[in-house]
This record gives structure tokens, sequence and C-alpha cells, in this order.
């Protein structure tokens, strides 16, 4: 299954990336060369097979409810591009 | 023999005896960077300054009756490994100025065992390649032949070690970053088992894959990082409670009847036939030494690139989408209010490579694609697994090659991402699986190190180092 | 024609922890901006979330409250979008058909004197966002203080079991009460601790399927909610009636001027990419696990409402106020272990002491006071030890000192007094020294006894037995 530049499009939206089609095109022919590829996954048969999402079957690793101590203000703020007044600063919130 | 060309274990024996100082020995390794460092640029930030201070400091606890191997041993530190205070960038435009105010776990147990920290070393942008031209920043030569990569991701940590610029590193590898440089410049690195060594602080590229590991000159300076980085940390849920055994008890040459077995999917592969005989070669020695060698096969390892590259992705563009220009970082496009901004940002400060992975990742999670896709690859995964654990059933270890081919050209592969990926083909399944690996250098084609690649149990690290411990014993010189 | 509404409801908890979902930053509420936040909360690179094991087992807890199928094994996912409040650009969840805590349960509740059960979709848990703020024109302001303290998702099954706002109210109300029996949340709508975004549509009686549906927002209060559901379902009817439509949109409530409005929102159907969050090992709960949890749940309101009404005889009403709130329902039941009679208890707790809580703005655990305070009291006058004006004076004492009313009276002499000898002594004082009340009672005022009675109150610091005076002030007054 290939992408198509529209694909392409709605993908770079929703990984917020400003990509020119030029880019996207370019990007487009390798992606695509990686998936056919890898299409020979599709023909495995896995019906009744658990997907693995953990490398080691571990279950339950917790911490308990004892409250530490927060990062000093000026090294939460520190590596911010803006910040004011104990805040971090970012550009006005426009709406999608 | 230069006092930076000696093992970390002859080091740390010549501190206690105080044959010679952590201050000296430091120096030694600064002078040999500002010698090689020019042509080979191992690293991206170096910190002379902070080593000698530490040299100090390893000293003085040394003059105190203190010891142990680590004490006053100048390492350097993979660039997407959290260090406090020094700037840490995963070799991207993205986090170029970032200094995290935190150690990660590795980082403070190194700090604590008196270790010397030299720098941070380079890597494929975000641990995404195989060659470590996917820095942002400059590629890295490999020291066995300045025309040549050093491998990826972990090149820089690679390269820094064979040229001595290093005692020891710290890599990290999700498909292979440490495996498959340390083959290509001819150093002994450690995947350890997924949940060994806590995650905390290294920068993920893909969750579920990674893990950092040590890049040393000998299986026995292997042996002494494990000892110190190995452990359950409370900071991060995926590592293992299991009890960390003292590695050093793993170094006796014996394989006498140990079960290796020799999956026959791993040198197909494209692997290049004189690596393969080289391979061999290396696993015939060890079946004179007394191991029970036999072929085997796992039908599924052709399968292992695929998932990986669903997967990893999947996970990346997960982990990749905090770098938004709010809180740290690369911010660009302030006017064009918080989405522009963001969109501009991360165009801007993630490489092509990086950004067609998240892509990739992106698709395959998004609605419609996600069954065909991750789900898919995850199901594939667990077959994959199933056959690992049977084949792991029968024997105490696998052997193969750990890399196709050895380190190519620079500039070689870049124009063909797909080429560049299929050099990953025989180290991606380990991860996949979790299991521990170790590659160690095993002779050369045309000059150029090859590795052997030695795949254990689940958390059975000391078989693995004891089969590499052995095999660097019987050939050497 | 008659229109059925149809009413989902979302509610989001806080929950009770000392610490975050995922770090051991406090949740402590209304600190100065990004001073209750980490490298994890923040989102640096490299770090790695692990679950708070309390938050886990507060949605275990109330997932068995409510009746819920519990995951053997339950898993977070990642909900992944971008925004600036959001500090790793995706939310750790939870998702799907299993793997949330819990599953397929049930509230029940008494609407109109009958029982009614509603069923609830999921409990799952989730982290919260930070806050922004729009301060200066042209930016906005971050502050990640919440970001990453624990909230609970509490969803009802679809199609909606809530039929009118009625309905609606007292899934909500029975909900809280059982939140803040289990000890879970604290239940202050005000401050943001319990959020409820109901959605509703209505349909004509008798319709095959449901109208379309609006999401409610910004409702900060118990008040606004039943309001904004009334007011939503008035606006619905009348644009049927109008044969308008209704718009499928989410319209945020003004409580000052009782109306709901659109909000503007995403075009788009978000993709969130949701995939099992590979940082965090899956959660496996053990039978043993849910045994231990299982023993640790009170007797919840609706039962308690019910025992209260069969056991002590009290009515809907007094049992509904005593078993609203956990803490005064065990008041309650401390002071009927200790002997009280159980109305006058709780006339005591639903008069006296609610009102001295509501001025002071306290929970009872917030005052020295005790069951055993109140029984002592409710003993003392009883006995007639004290009168019934004292008692309000010794109770208010109590409630400020925490000292036992019995040691109060005997230390000071407040024991009432019934001797006739002393009264009488008084009550001729008092008619001797009023001499224009006297008149006017003899000349057939009568209602001036009560002054009368007042002047001897006074004269004896209130321990004189009323009953008494009043007999002894009559029998004067007719001797004169």
């Amino acid at each position: 299954m290939a992408l198509t530049i529209e694909q392409m499009r709605h993908v770079a939206k929703l990984a917020r990336l400003e990509l020119s089609d030029e880019k996207l095109a370019q990007f487009m022919g390798h992606i695509n060369a990686l998936m056919a590829h890898f299409e020979r996954l599709q023909s495995l048969p896995t019906e009744s097979v658990e997907p693995t999402s953990h490398s080691i079957p571990v279950y339950n690793a917790f911490r308990e409810d004892v409250p530490g101590t927060p990062l000093p203000r000026e090294e939460a703020l520190a590596n911010a591009p803006q910040a004011r007044d104990g805040l971090f600063i970012v550009p006005r919130i426009v709406e999608d | 023999m230069e006092l930076h060309e000696y093992s970390l274990l002859e080091l740390s024996e010549r501190l206690r005896r105080r044959e010679i100082s952590a201050i000296e020995l430091t120096e030694a390794v600064i002078q040999q960077i500002e010698r090689l460092e020019p042509q080979i640029q191992a690293y991206i930030t170096l910190t002379p300054d902070l080593a000698r201070e530490m040299a100090r400091q390893a000293q003085a606890r040394l003059d105190a009756g203190e010891w142990n191997p680590l004490l006053g041993i100048p390492v350097a530190i993979k660039d997407n490994i959290s260090t406090r205070g020094i700037r840490t960038t995963c070799a991207s435009r993205i986090l170029q100025n970032y200094i995290p105010p935190y150690d990660a776990t590795v980082t403070a147990r190194l700090k604590q065992a008196g270790a010397v920290i030299l720098g941070k070393t380079n890597m494929d942008e975000f641990a995404m390649g195989s060659s470590t031209e996917y820095s942002a920043f400059h590629p890295t030569r490999n020291p066995r032949d300045l025309s040549r990569v050093p491998g990826g991701s972990s090149g820089g940590s690679a390269a820094a070690v064979a040229a001595h610029m290093a005692i020891a590193a710290l890599g990290s590898d999700t498909g292979g970053s440490i495996r498959q440089p340390a083959a290509y410049c001819g150093v002994v690195g450690l995947k350890p088992t997924y949940g060994r060594v806590s995650r905390y602080g290294l920068i993920a590229y893909a969750s579920s894959l990674d893990q950092i590991g040590p890049m040393t000159k000998t299986v026995a300076d292997c042996a002494l990082m494990m000892n110190v980085i190995a452990g359950k940390d409370p900071l991060d849920a995926t590592s293992v409670e299991v009890p960390v055994p003292d590695y050093r008890e793993a170094l006796r040459a014996d394989v006498q009847g140990l079960r290796l077995g020799v999956p026959r999917e791993f040198f197909a592969q494209g692997v290049q036939p004189e690596v393969a005989q080289t391979v061999r070669r290396a696993i015939d020695q060890l079946a004179d030494a007394g191991a029970i060698v036999e072929e085997t096969s796992i039908p599924m390892v052709e399968y292992g690139l695929p998932i990986y590259y669903i997967l990893a992705p999947a996970e990346c563009s997960s982990n990749l989408a905090r770098y938004d220009g709010v809180r740290y970082g690369l911010r660009v496009g302030a006017e064009l209010g918080h989405i522009g901004m963001m969109e501009r940002t991360r165009a801007e400060g993630f490489g092509d490579e990086v950004i067609q992975r998240i892509m990739i990742g992106t698709y395959a999670l998004s609605a419609g694609y996600y069954d065909a896709y991750y789900l898919k690859a995850q199901k594939a995964r667990t077959l994959l697994r199933q056959e690992f654990d049977r084949a792991m059933a029968q024997f105490d270890a696998l052997l193969c090659p750990t890399a196709p081919t050895p380190a190519f050209k620079i500039g070689e592969l870049i124009s063909d991402p797909l080429a560049m990926k299929l050099m990953d083909v025989l180290t991606i399944p380990v991860n996949l699986t979790g299991l521990p690996a170790l590659s160690v250098p095993c002779g050369s084609v045309d000059g150029l190190p090859v590795g052997l690649q030695i795949i254990g149990k689940p958390f059975d690290e000391p078989t693995v180092l004891r089969i590499g411990y052995t095999y660097e014993q019987l050939t050497r010189q | 024609m008659r229109y059925i509404p149809s009413i989902g409801m979302e509610v989001h908890a806080q929950l009770l922890t000392e610490s975050k979902m995922f770090c051991a930053c406090p949740t402590r509420f209304g600190d100065a901006p990004n001073t209750n936040v980490c490298p994890i909360c923040l989102g640096l690179p490299g770090t790695l979330p692990v679950p708070n094991k309390k938050a886990i087992e507060h949605v275990i807890r109330t997932a068995l409250a409510l009746n819920c199928r519990i995951a053997p094994v339950a898993l977070f996912y990642r909900k992944n979008y971008f925004y600036p409040d959001l500090p790793k650009g995706y939310q750790i969840s939870q998702y799907g058909e299993v793997h949330p805590i819990g599953t397929h349960g049930y509230l029940e509740m008494v609407v109109n004197g009958e029982r009614k059960r509603v069923r609830i979709k999921r409990v799952h848990l989730e982290e919260d966002t930070g806050k922004l703020f729009h301060y200066l024109p042209g930016e906005s302001e971050v502050d990640y203080n919440r970001a990453g303290v624990p909230l609970m998702e509490i969803v009802t099954d679809f199609p909606p079991d809530l039929h009118s706002p009625e309905e609606a109210k007292e899934y909500l109300l029975q909900l809280r009460a059982i939140l803040t029996y289990l000890g879970v949340c604290d239940g202050k709508m005000e401050e943001g601790s319990l959020r409820c975004e109901p959605n509703i549509s209505v349909a004509p009686e008798g319709a095959p399927s449901l109208g379309v549906k609006t999401e409610l927002k910004n409702l900060n209060s118990f008040r606004s909610v039943v309001r904004g559901i009334e007011f939503e379902v008035n606006r619905q009817i009348a644009l049927l009636e109008r044969g308008e439509p209704v718009v499928q949109e989410t319209r945020g409530w003004n409580e000052e001027s009782g109306y709901s409005f659109p909000m503007r929102t995403k075009e788009y159907e978000q993709d969130y990419r949701y995939f099992p969050e590979p940082d965090i090992v899956p959660i496996q709960i053990t039978e043993e696990w849910l045994n231990a949890l299982r023993a640790t749940i009170p007797e919840l309101p609706l039962a308690k409402w019910e025992r209260y009404q069969r056991e002590y005889q009290l009515s809907a009403y007094d049992a509904s106020v005593l078993t609203a709130d956990y803490e005064t329902a065990m008041f309650f039941e401390g002071c009927v272990a200790h002997g009280c009679e159980p109305k006058a208890a709780c006339n005591w707790i639903t008069v006296e002491l609610a009102g001295r809580l509501n001025e002071d703005n306290k929970r009872i655990s917030d005052t020295p006071l005790t069951p055993a305070h109140l029984a002592d009291l409710l003993t003392l006058i009883k006995n007639g030890t004290i009168s019934g004006r004292i008692a309000k004076e010794l109770f208010d004492e109590v409630y400020q000192t925490g000292r036992m009313p019995s040691e109060i009276v005997r230390e000071r002499g407040l024991t009432q007094i019934s001797d006739e000898q002393v009264l009488r002594a008084v009550v001729k004082q008092v008619v001797n020294e009023n001499h224009d009340a006297v008149q006017k009672y003899r000349s057939g005022k009568t209602g001036v006894l009560g002054f009368l009675v007042g002047q001897v109150m006074k004269a004896t610091q209130g321990r004189a037995n009323p009953q008494r005076v009043q007999e002894l002030l009559r029998e004067e007054l007719e001797r004169i």
C-alpha cells in the first residue's frame, strides 16, 4: 500500500511538521520504497496471536505515594525558549 | 605502550597499585583526544576541565584508600544519555542548546563509582541511523580507516574507544546501535537484556527496544562496566528486579560443554561471504575449545526488519512529540501562533531521516491503519519471540555475524536509505526479543574489523560474556 | 408532544494522593506557578513515568464500588496530540474495551422513591494537563503544576440511562457520595477536583432513535450542572417545537447569565493514535489484591441511607442528609454507638453542627468534636441536668475546645436548677423587681410571662428549669 501526497500532507499535519510539497514528494519516495519492502509482513498469518508491547514479561512496577522535592523553578525554566514571572511563554493559541 | 592504550582492567589495577594517578591517566587521554579528534570527530561536546576536576576527586578517593574498578577511569558518554549541567543534544538541532537539569541513572552510577567524564559522543540524530552520518553536526570517521564510517548510531562512542580517546564508553542500542559500530571499529559492545540497565535519562527513540550498554576494548572491561550500570532502578518501571551477578565471575576461558546454536538465516540476509567465513572460523575455534556447536534455524528472522521499521517509528513518532518548542530546545516561528511555531520548529529542528521515521510511525498508528501496520507488527513480534524462545531452550547462546559487511565508505549509502537499514538486519531481531547480545572483534576482512555476535538468554549476560572472553583469550597474540 | 431527554455523564475526579500520577511532585493546589514540577512531569527528554500505586488502588476501589468488571490485566495507553499544556505530546491514559481498570459497571440510586440502575461504561485512570493563561495579548502562559495530577474518568454507558435533569442530579450526588466514602476524591466541584461534562439530547416520546446531542462544559458547581442540563433540555425542546434542528456541538455554560453558548471546537475528528504505553509495564490485578481492596470498601451511601430509615426510623430526608457525606455518616454512627437516641443525634448533627461547620467552612475532622462529646451532651439534656439553652452554649464551647460537656458543667456548676425552694426565691425576686410587667399580666396581657421567664433565666445564668419556672411564676402571679 503506497502513500499518496494527500496522505503525506495529512500525516505531516498530524505530526506537526511544516513540509514543502517538494520535501513531501521526496520523503514519499523513500517511505513508499521502505513500505513496499515490508509488504511481506501482510501475508504473515497472525489471527490468533497476542501482540507484544513489552519485550520482557514484567508486571506491576509502581511507586509509593510519597511526595518528593520538585525542581527549583529557575531550573525548570532554564531551558525554556521564553519564560517570564515563573511561567513558560508560548505564542498565542490559535484554533486548528 | 602508552597509558591511554591500556584496557580498563589493566588501568584500574595500576591505579589500585598506585603505579599511576588518575590525574596523569586523564591527562594522557585528553592529549590523545587533542591529537586525533580533529580527524575522527568522535565527540559532540568535550569537557576537559570537568574531566580534570573529576580526576582530581577520583585521585583523592584513591589516596584515601578507596578503590573500585571504575574509580579514576576516563569514559565517554553517548550524547543521548542525560548529563546534569552538560549539554545533551542527541546530535539534533532541536536540542542543540539543551542542558539537562538531571543525570541519567547510568550517569549517576558512573559518577558514584568515580569514573571521569570526558565528554559526549557523536551519534546519528536521535539514534536513528547506522553510520553516524545522520548527526546534525558532523560525521565521525572510523579510526581503522578514516575514509569509512564508524557505524551507528553509537559511532562516536565506538570510535572514541577504538582510537583510545576514551578507556570505555556508554552507547545505546535500539536496533544494533552498540553492536554494529563496535563491530565496525573493532571494539567490544554489549546490548544487555531489555530491563537490565535503567533507561531513565536515556533520550528515547523507541522505548520498548532501547537499551544502554558498554562499549569497551575488551570483554573483561565490558563486565566491569556492567557491574556498575546494571540493576533495577525505581525510576524506570521497565527495569527488572532480577538479581545482578558479579559479571567478573563470568570471565572464565572455558566453553567446555556449552551448547551454541548457529542460526542459518543469520548467514544469508545479504551477509558478505568473507564476513560469513570469518565468523565461521571464530565459531570453529570455540568448537575446538569444547563447545557443542550446532546449526539451527529461526525463519522469522526475515521479518525482523519490517517489524522493526513499523514499531520503532511508531514509538518514535510519539516519543519525539515533546519537541514542540514550548519548554526546551529550538523554537522557530513564534510569530506564527502556537501551531505554526510547532510545525516550523519541528520541521527545521529535525533532520530528514528523523522526519521520515516520525511520518512512518504517525501513519502506522493513524486511524484506519493501526491494525494493518502497528498491531500486525506487534503480533509478528510475538511470533519472532516464540521462535527465539524455542531456539534458546535448546542452546546456551546463538552465534552469528554482527553486521553483514565491514564498515562502508562515508557517503556510500547515504543516498540509499534502504541499503543502510539492511546493515541492521542481524542485530534488530535481538532488540525485538529483548535478549542480550555481545559483539566481539573476530578478525578482519580487507583489513577491516568484523564482529562475532553472541546472543544469550534473558538476563544471561554472564554466559554471553564468558563465550566472548573465551574467544578473546583463544585469539590473544 | 412529550419529549424524553437522554443524558450521558462524563465525570473527571481528581484523586486524593500526596504525589502526582507518574512522579513524586506534590499535588498541592494553589502553589506558585511551576513550583510543583520536575523533569518527569515537565516531559524533559529521557524521563520515564512510574505509576503511583495509591492512585491505581483508588481507581480499582471505585470500579469495585461501581460494580465494574475489573481488568485482570490493565494497560496504559498513549493518547497522542499536541497542545502547549501537554508536556510530552501525549497524555498517558487508558483505552479500549478490555484494558481500562473497570468496565461494564453500574451505579444504583433512588429517584422519586424508585430504585434505578445507571450503567457505567468504564472507570479509568489518566493524568491531568498543565494550565494555560492568557494574560497578555499575542501570547499565552503555561503553568505545569497540575500536569501529571492523577485523574479518574467515569463514563456512563450508551444509550444513556438518565432521562431527566433530576436523574442526572441524583446520579452526580450519588457518585460524589461514593467517591467521598471511598476517600478517593474530595468531591469539590468549585475547586475543580470533581468535573462533570454531560452530553444531552432529547427525542419525542416513542421515537426509535436518540436526538442529536450537545456536550456541556464549564459546569463549575453542582448547581451549574443541574441548571445547565435543565437549560439545555429546554433549549433543545424549544428548537424541536419550532421545527429547527439541534446542532451537534460543544456548548459552554455561563452561570451568571444562565445560558449555554456554542464553543469553538476542532472541526475534524481528532486522530489520537492510541497505542500501549511502552514505558509502563502492564498492571496485573490479582484476585488476592482485589480481595484486599474489597475489604477496604465501606458500606456505601445507598445502603446506609436505606439502613438508617429501617434501623433508626429516620425520615428519607434525614437519612439522605446524614449519608450525603461519609464523615457525617460515621459521626452519626459514632453517636449512636455511644448510646445516643438516633433522632436526637440526627437533629444536633444536621442543625447545630452543620450550621457551625457551614459558617466556618470546616469539616468535622477540622474540629475537636467527637461522637463522645455529642453523646455526653445529649445525656445531660436527657437527664434534665442542663437546659436546652445551656446545651447550645455548651455545644459551642465543646465545638471549639474539645472539652467534655459534663466536665464543664461540673466545673462551672451549670447544672439545671429544678429545686423548688431555690427557684421560688428567684421568682419572687423577679416579680418584686418588675412591677410594670406584673401589672400588664394582671391586666390580661399574659404574653408578658415569657419576659418574666427570661428574667428568671437571666438571674440563674440560664440554669433554671424553664418548665418549672413557668409554673412557679404563674402561681406567684395568681397569688398577688
